[in-house]
Formats: structure tokens, C-alpha cells, sequence
């Protein structure tokens, strides 16, 4: 061939003498020599970088974004945060608000964020490689390096690195720490915030000492076997047992009963229940009357869910419980478990043989139709007791026998920084850490069939809850300097003494905050001693009436005797004070006639309070709010006062926006406001 | 193979780029075809980056005399989204929907529905999904708190209108661009802070200006802006 004679003479040429030998290794060098400059002449980077330069050109405001672009390799470098990010090197138009109309990347403006991006970079709340400078090691897993971009879905995850109190910004990882909470992941996993506080279980799972009598080994097989069948919404998991596995642990589970203190107690005096009919005609309206469902849940006919998610559902109620339990749990509910939450009703012999005719009515024949156990015996029992302690039942619920393990799953304090070649993934689905985790949550059991970790019925949206609230949970989160990390605060206050221990048994913190530990479900009550008068607070808790009409949840009724009330309105009268409520606060000589009818004016036109109050029943609708037609008697003018001037500052978070009035608007609208009384019924004029 | 596994990730983050088009090739024979396509729910709904939105999108196929056609072909597409699923004929009642998982870009994203014509050509319609950022988020939590009793006529189990019991003239929706994006940024600042009468509007609406940091009462102009229907477009900068 012609190439293949000639390839020599051409070697032959160029080493033919020194100076060709010379000349032809210089352009050589030359050549080997310029293969860094040119790749990176052609780099990723250069190109984005010409291609904004393009794109700006036409801009209205290309001078200004000319100006302000720098080109070549740009980097954040905080080294206190361990941040070197060249993110921006791409990304050039970051702060360029002008071209939030862009919607092609890199060059879109960042959107808006309480952090700049010069106190935290990139790569804090995105992940990814911020020292990379090509595309794919930015963002993608590679072989020196795993984490990739974080998905958008899961970014509020960042945000929890730092911030443990709940976010206004970040509804998603909000939820997922309550949900981790609520359902109970904390029993069995150990999960530290980086604020070092433990995620506390708020769910509360009953005690299983006394199971014996309160239901059947039915029930309990039925549920075990699937707790969602009788309460959908049940946040106890599906442990997928066998019909002889779950047979074996409803007989450990009856064989460990023992003696409550209920049981224990002589029976309440026996009494007859209503039949039937009548329990359906007079049932739903003490039902109603009590409150129930407050904090109880029933599903309608059309399995719409309507009530509290504080206590259990009650649907079915009647399928699992027996008549003398009830009754004896809905006088004494401690007698049973000491732990509840359920509040002691002072009930009547009447309301408590009406009420437990009414639940034992709600129950669904089809739940235990088909269940049909064979008799209990040891080795069952004994199977039971092993399956028991295998599972980890005891990590949640109180069982005789079989202490709480501890460490019984895994730690997930650090859950969020898993190295990917820990992880066995699942053939076929997406190597990345939230693919893996919300894999997990959705159905444990998939990553083997030997592991304990239950199947939980969740949402989609629980699930990427979840799975954000979980990937917070950072090696870098735990190395930040602790003057980052907002805490939450913990309160853990009880109210002492003779009244304490009343108002423990009603369980006043299951709805109502005191000092900041308690429920949400109803006001705050830690400066309720300065904001009430005790005439009202009397008659309020001796019966009860929602104070605002739009609400769902209300205030029960507990058939206080009058020594009870008072001892509870001293206290609350006396301890739950804010400071700076003395009489000098206000003369209570400024409240006049004259004073009461600007603040009528005021009240009605130039700050339209009647928009969300109602002060006058016959002309006003307002919902929002409280009604204040008898505000006077219930408020104390010093605390209405205080309370117009800055409503956040006495219950914070409350919905009353600061009405930005002047001392004597504040005063005159006090003034008209105590004249609001509530009319005497059947006192002649 | 980490490469491959990452695409959809890929395809997630760089939709401005390349512009991810969901594909059409159709994979479900038609059984019948419909003329028109009618949206039965799911439209304007928002939520945040990279989240599905919270109701499915679902649409109807009609026939030229308006009656629901089961078993047309319906196909969904959009930039930057991915739908579950991307196609699926109608069911008895001529309805199909579909799951709808928005870009990881803030913004509006189109949803288009299409479905086939007999004898050749496609009918579409074109929704439209809400990608919340962060400020947008925190907007829609405040006007939640503090603004939706009186501004959303609707109500739901936890939370009852308040519209109905207002003096006139109502209330507009937090929405409602047809009045809204005629007023400025600033003056909407301005009414939130400061109340109606900063605007010579109604006192019903009250001042937030104690109640709210500038940040929130921004974070609200900014959410109301990103589901402004008609859309907003900001001012062209100078």
C-alpha cells in the first residue's frame, strides 16, 4: 500500500537531522502542551458562561447585567462551614432577580430565601459536589463521589439541619416531624435532633396489662391481623403476621392479663343499660352534649373520617369492647390505664349506662364473623411470648412479662448522611438516599422478608414527609456550630399541689397548654388567671359554651361539683397571672359614657371589628373571632386593654392581627367593650 | 450504571435545559374518540418545587353532541412534569386523570391534555399547575393563618368562611388577577400593612403591620403574585 511505504519516509524526513529531530519534538510539546488549555477552552462551564453572554445581550437591562457578570471560575468559600462552592461558575445569574421570567437553567435567578447565598453557598441546602465544575459531578452521583443534588421535593430537609422549631416555610418537613412522633417511629428507633433533644413519641400506645378485660381474644387476633380493618385511621402498623402467629400472640396477650385497679375496685352499683332503640334515639345527643368527638374519631357512611385525632376512633367500637369494662372506664378511666389521656368525667350513674348502651351499639358484625380460634394453650401462649419479644410489642406497649427493649432498631440520628454503599438497594429502583428511605417506609418487608420493622398505612404525602423530616437528620447537621441551630423549646410543666392533681385527673393538658407544655386543641391557658373574671370562669366551666361559633372541637362538659370548681377557679385565678396586670394598669374612672361611645364608633367604622366579631347579635356576623356580646362580663378590663394594644404579646400566634391603636383609641374601645354584658334571662326588665 | 439510575433525577433538575417532554408515544389503543376536552377537576392547584400537586388532574372527552365519551385516549404532557400516568383512556364516566408531579423550577407549568381525533388530528386543552419557592410557601401559610377566613369564600371542615358575613363590597380572592395584578407590589405591601383604608378600601380588612415582619407580609404579595389567575407578569425592569 501507498500510506503504508510512505509512513516511514515521513519518519525518515522528520528525524532525518538534529534540527528536524528538533523541530518536529517542539511541535510535539506544543501540541501535548496545549490539551489543557483547550479542553478547557471547550469546558461546560465557558459554554454556559458564552451562552448568558448571548442571552443578556438582549435584555432591556444588559448594560446592568453585563456589568455585573464576571466570568470565569466563581466560588463561595466560608470556611467555617466547610463551603467551597463553584456552583455559581454555571449558575451566573443567581441574584439576577430582572431574569425571573428565565426558565432555562443554569440561569435562572435564585428565588427568594431568607439566607444569601454568601453566608451558606450551595451546597448546605442542595447537596451535590460544590466544588465540581462539569455538570455531572455537580450533581449526580459518581465514582469519588455520592451525594447528589437532593431532589426538590425533599429540599425542606435542609432547612431542619438547623432549625428544629417548625418553620412557616416548610409545611412538609413540619409534618414529617410530627409524624415521626405521632406514629411512634421513636419507640423503637432513637432519633437525636442535631439540637441534641430526642424526638419524644407523642402517640401514646395503650397498655396491654389489663387487655383481658376490655376485649376478646378475638378482637385481638382480628386486630393484629389487621389494625386498619376496624379503625382506618389507627396509626398501629401491619406486622403481616400468620393467622398462627397472630392466633398465638391474642392468647399471650390475654394470658399476661392481670388485675386492673378498676377491676380491683367493687362494681359500680349495677345498673341497668337502656335497650337498644332507646340508646339510638337519646345516645347521639349525650354524645354530642360531651364532646366525645373532640378527640374521638367516627367514620360516616360515606368513610369520611369526623372528629379529634387525639384518642382513639370509635366506629366500631362495640366489636371490640365489653359492657362492664366500659362502664367502669368511663368512670374511672386511670382505674384502667394511669397513663391516659382520656379526661375523668364526673358522670352520672344515668349518663354512664346511656353511654355505654350508645358505643356498644357502634360495632360491624362482618369484623368478627369469620373468626373462629381454636382454644388456647401453653406452647401457643409460649410462641406468643417469643413472638412477642421478637417484634419489639413491648417497645410500644406495656406488656407483663416482657420488659421495653432498648436500641431496639436502628439509630437514625444520622439517617440522612447513610453512605450509599451501606445501603442494599432494591433491584431496579433509584440509588439515591430518599429513594431508599421513602422505599422503606412504604413497605419495609420488600428489603427482606426477615426484617421487623412493620408496614404503616400512609399517605404519599406522609411518606415524603416523612422521608424529608428523616434526611434533616445530617452528619453535617450534628458538625454545624451550634450558634446555627435553633432549638424548640422543651417545657415539661405540671401543674402541683391539690389542684394539680385536679386538674391532672381532667386531663386539662391533653387539649389546653399550660406554660407551654399541653395540647393545641384549646387556648393556652398560662395567663388565663389575668384575662377572666371568676364569675365567669365559674359558670364557664359548670357548663361549657363555645365562645366561637365557627369551631368544630369544644370545651366538654365534667360535671364539676361546686367545691371542685372553686377550688380550680382559685388556682387558675391565682397562679396562671401575667405580670404587669395591677390596678395601676388602668383607672377604671377613664371607662366612661363618653369614652364607651367613641369606642363604639371606633369599633364599628373605623376599625370594623364587627368584620370578625360579634359585639351585638342583632346586627353583627362575624365569625372569626370570639362573639363579644357579653365580653364585659367575661374579660377584665385591664387585660381587654392590654389585649387591643398587642394581642400577640399576651397569647403569641394568636390570629387577632395588632389593631395599631393609640393609648386612648385602646381606651375607649375598653370603655365600650366591658358595657357588652350578657342580658339576665328571666330577670323581669 | 449509577448513571442511568440518576436520569430521572437528571431529567428533575435540568428541565430548563433540555426541557423534558413526556413521551407520545402511544403505547393504549383508542376504543372510541371523543371531539372536545373538557377539564372536570385539578387545574390551577399549588404546590411546592418537585411535589406532586395535592388533587389529580382530571378531564372528560366529549362527543359532538357533549356526551361523556368512555374509552378515548387521553394524553397528558407538560414541561418539567411527570405524569402518572402520562396516558389513559376514559373510564364509564369519559374521565381519565392523572397524578402530576411538578419541575423542581418555581413558576407555572403547563399541563396539557390531548386527546386523538377520528380519522386523524388531536384536540387539546391546557391547564395549568403552581410550583411554589420557598417565599412563595411561606405566603400561602400566612394568607392560610391570617387571611383565608374572609378572602375564600369556601369552607372547609376545620375552617369556616367568614366571606358571607362581611359588609360589602366583598372581599376579592386571593387570586383573583383580574383586579389584583393591576395594583403594584408596594401597594399591595401597603394594604396588607396598613389596612383597607391605606388604599381608601373597606376597614374590614385590618392592618397587619405589628402582626406580620415585612418578610411574611412580602412572602404573601409573593404567593398571591405565583397564583394570580389571569397569570402575573412583573413589571419589564428598566
Amino acid at each position: 500500500m501507498r500510506s503504508n511505504s510512505r509512513l516511514p519516509g515521513i519518519i525518515h524526513f522528520l528525524a532525518g537531522s538534529p534540527a528536524r529531530r528538533f523541530a518536529s519534538i517542539s511541535v510535539l510539546l506544543a501540541i501535548v502542551a496545549s490539551i489543557a488549555p483547550t479542553k478547557d477552552l471547550f469546558s461546560e462551564w465557558r459554554h454556559y458562561q458564552r451562552q448568558y453572554r448571548v442571552l443578556i445581550r438582549q435584555r432591556p437591562d444588559a448594560a446592568r447585567l453585563r456589568r455585573n457578570f464576571q466570568g470565569g471560575i466563581q466560588q463561595i468559600w466560608i470556611p467555617e462551614r466547610q463551603v467551597t462552592d463553584r456552583c455559581s461558575t454555571c449558575h451566573v445569574a443567581l441574584q439576577e432577580k430582572s431574569l425571573s421570567d428565565q426558565r432555562n437553567q443554569p440561569f435562572r435567578p435564585h428565588p427568594s430565601l431568607p439566607h444569601t447565598l454568601n453566608e451558606f453557598g450551595c451546597v448546605i441546602c442542595h447537596n451535590g459536589q460544590g466544588a465540581a465544575t462539569t455538570v455531572a459531578e455537580a450533581h449526580y452521583s459518581t465514582k469519588a463521589w455520592e451525594q447528589p443534588i437532593l431532589p426538590a421535593r425533599y429540599l425542606e430537609a435542609s432547612c431542619g439541619q438547623c432549625h428544629m422549631e417548625p418553620l412557616e416555610g416548610t409545611p412538609q418537613l413540619n409534618l414529617g416531624r410530627r409524624l415521626l412522633a405521632r406514629y411512634g417511629c421513636a419507640h423503637c428507633h432513637a432519633i437525636t435532633q442535631p439540637d441534641g433533644s430526642l424526638i419524644v413519641p407523642v402517640d401514646e400506645p395503650p397498655s396491654l396489662e389489663h387487655i383481658a378485660e376490655k376485649t376478646s381474644r378475638e378482637w385481638l387476633f382480628a386486630w393484629i391481623k389487621n389494625p386498619q380493618a376496624y379503625a382506618v385511621s389507627s396509626t398501629m402498623p401491619n406486622f403481616r403476621f400468620s393467622d398462627q402467629e397472630a392466633t398465638d400472640i391474642a392468647n399471650f396477650l390475654i394470658a399476661q392479663s392481670n388485675a386492673s385497679v378498676n377491676s380491683q375496685a367493687p362494681a359500680p352499683a349495677p345498673f341497668a343499660l337502656p335497650s337498644a332503640e332507646q340508646a339510638a334515639v337519646d345516645g347521639p345527643g349525650l354524645y354530642g352534649m360531651l364532646f366525645c368527638a373532640s378527640c374521638h374519631a367516627t367514620q360516616n357512611s360515606k368513610g369520611a373520617l369526623l372528629g379529634g385525632e387525639l384518642a382513639p376512633e370509635i366506629t366500631r367500637v362495640g366489636s371490640k369492647v365489653n359492657a362492664d369494662w366500659l362502664r367502669r372506664w368511663l368512670k374511672v378511666p386511670q382505674g384502667y390505664d394511669p397513663k391516659t389521656r382520656m379526661p375523668r368525667y364526673r358522670f352520672a350513674d344515668s349518663q354512664v349506662a346511656l353511654l355505654t348502651a350508645y358505643l356498644l351499639s357502634k360495632k360491624d358484625d362482618d369484623f368478627l364473623a369469620n373468626v373462629r380460634l381454636s382454644p388456647s394453650d401453653p406452647e401457643s401462649v409460649a410462641r406468643g411470648k417469643k413472638l412477642a419479644s421478637d417484634y419489639g410489642c413491648a417497645a410500644c406497649h406495656r406488656i407483663n412479662g416482657i420488659s421495653p427493649p432498648d436500641g431496639f432498631a436502628p439509630d437514625l440520628s444520622r439517617i440522612g448522611s447513610k453512605p450509599l454503599f451501606q445501603v442494599g438497594f432494591l433491584r431496579g429502583m433509584p440509588e439515591t438516599l430518599p429513594d431508599y428511605i421513602s422505599g422503606k417506609i412504604r413497605d419495609p418487608r420488600a428489603f427482606g422478608p426477615a426484617l421487623k420493622m412493620p408496614r404503616f398505612t400512609l399517605a404519599d404525602n406522609q411518606v415524603e414527609a416523612l422521608t424529608t423530616a428523616l434526611l434533616a437528620q445530617t452528619d453535617r447537621a450534628v458538625t454545624m456550630p451550634p450558634e446555627l441551630v435553633r432549638s424548640s423549646p422543651h417545657a415539661k410543666y405540671h401543674p402541683g399541689g391539690d389542684s394539680g392533681r385536679l386538674m391532672e385527673d381532667l386531663r386539662c393538658q391533653s387539649c389546653h397548654a399550660i406554660n407551654g407544655n399541653g395540647g393545641d386543641m384549646a387556648p393556652d391557658l398560662t395567663r388565663e388567671g389575668s384575662a377572666v373574671q371568676r364569675t365567669w370562669l365559674l359558670g364557664f366551666m359548670k357548663n361549657p359554651d363555645t365562645l366561637r361559633p365557627a369551631l368544630i372541637r369544644r370545651m366538654p362538659k365534667f360535671n364539676l361539683s361546686d367545691e371542685e370548681l372553686h377550688k380550680l377557679s382559685d388556682y387558675m385565678l391565682t397562679a396562671y397571672q401575667a405580670p404587669g396586670f395591677d390596678s395601676e394598669a388602668l383607672d377604671p374612672h377613664s371607662l366612661t359614657a363618653e369614652a364607651a361611645a367613641r369606642g363604639k364608633e371606633l369599633f364599628y367604622n373605623k376599625y370594623a371589628c364587627q368584620a370578625c366579631h360579634i359585639a351585638d347579635y342583632k346586627k353583627d356576623k362575624g365569625y372569626v373571632g370570639p362573639a363579644l356580646s357579653d365580653v364585659g362580663d367575661r374579660l377584665t378590663p385591664v387585660w381587654l386593654l392590654k389585649w387591643l394594644k398587642d394581642p400577640n404579646a399576651l397569647m403569641p400566634g394568636t390570629m387577632m392581627p395588632n389593631p395599631m391603636l393609640t393609648d386612648n383609641e385602646a381606651k375607649d374601645l375598653t370603655a365600650f367593650l366591658v358595657t357588652l354584658k350578657a342580658k339576665k334571662k328571666g330577670g323581669g326588665k | 450504571m449509577k448513571h442511568l439510575a440518576l436520569l430521572p433525577l437528571l431529567f428533575a433538575y435540568l428541565i430548563s435545559g433540555c426541557g423534558r417532554q413526556t413521551s407520545l408515544a402511544v403505547s393504549i389503543a383508542p376504543k372510541a374518540f371523543g371531539t372536545q376536552i373538557v377539564e372536570q377537576s385539578g387545574g390551577k392547584q399549588a404546590t411546592g418545587v418537585g411535589a406532586r400537586l395535592p388533587e389529580p388532574v382530571v378531564v372528560q372527552v366529549n362527543g359532538t353532541d357533549g356526551s361523556a365519551v368512555p374509552g378515548a385516549l387521553v394524553l397528558f404532557q407538560g414541561d418539567g412534569a411527570i405524569f402518572t400516568p402520562a396516558q389513559a383512556l376514559t373510564d364509564e364516566n369519559g374521565q381519565a386523570s392523572t397524578i402530576v408531579q411538578l419541575g423542581s423550577i418555581h413558576g407555572p407549568y403547563v399541563i396539557r391534555a390531548q386527546t386523538p381525533k377520528q380519522g386523524g388530528g388531536v384536540v387539546d386543552l391546557v391547564l395549568r399547575g403552581i410550583a411554589l419557592g420557598y417565599q412563595e410557601k411561606v405566603g400561602k401559610q400566612v394568607s392560610e393563618k391570617y387571611c383565608a377566613m374572609c378572602h375564600d369564600p369556601e369552607s372547609t371542615t376545620e375552617r369556616v368562611s367568614n366571606y358571607e358575613n362581611l359588609a360589602p363590597p366583598p372581599p376579592h380572592r386571593l387570586s383573583d388577577g383580574t383586579v389584583l395584578n393591576a395594583i403594584s407590589d408596594a401597594d399591595l405591601y401597603m394594604l396588607i400593612a396598613d389596612g383597607g383604608p391605606a388604599l381608601g378600601k373597606s376597614p374590614q380588612s385590618p392592618a397587619y403591620r405589628k402582626t406580620l415582619t415585612p418578610g411574611e407580609i412580602n412572602a404573601v404579595v409573593a404567593y398571591m403574585r405565583a397564583i394570580a389567575d389571569p397569570p402575573y407578569s412583573s413589571p419589564p425592569a428598566k
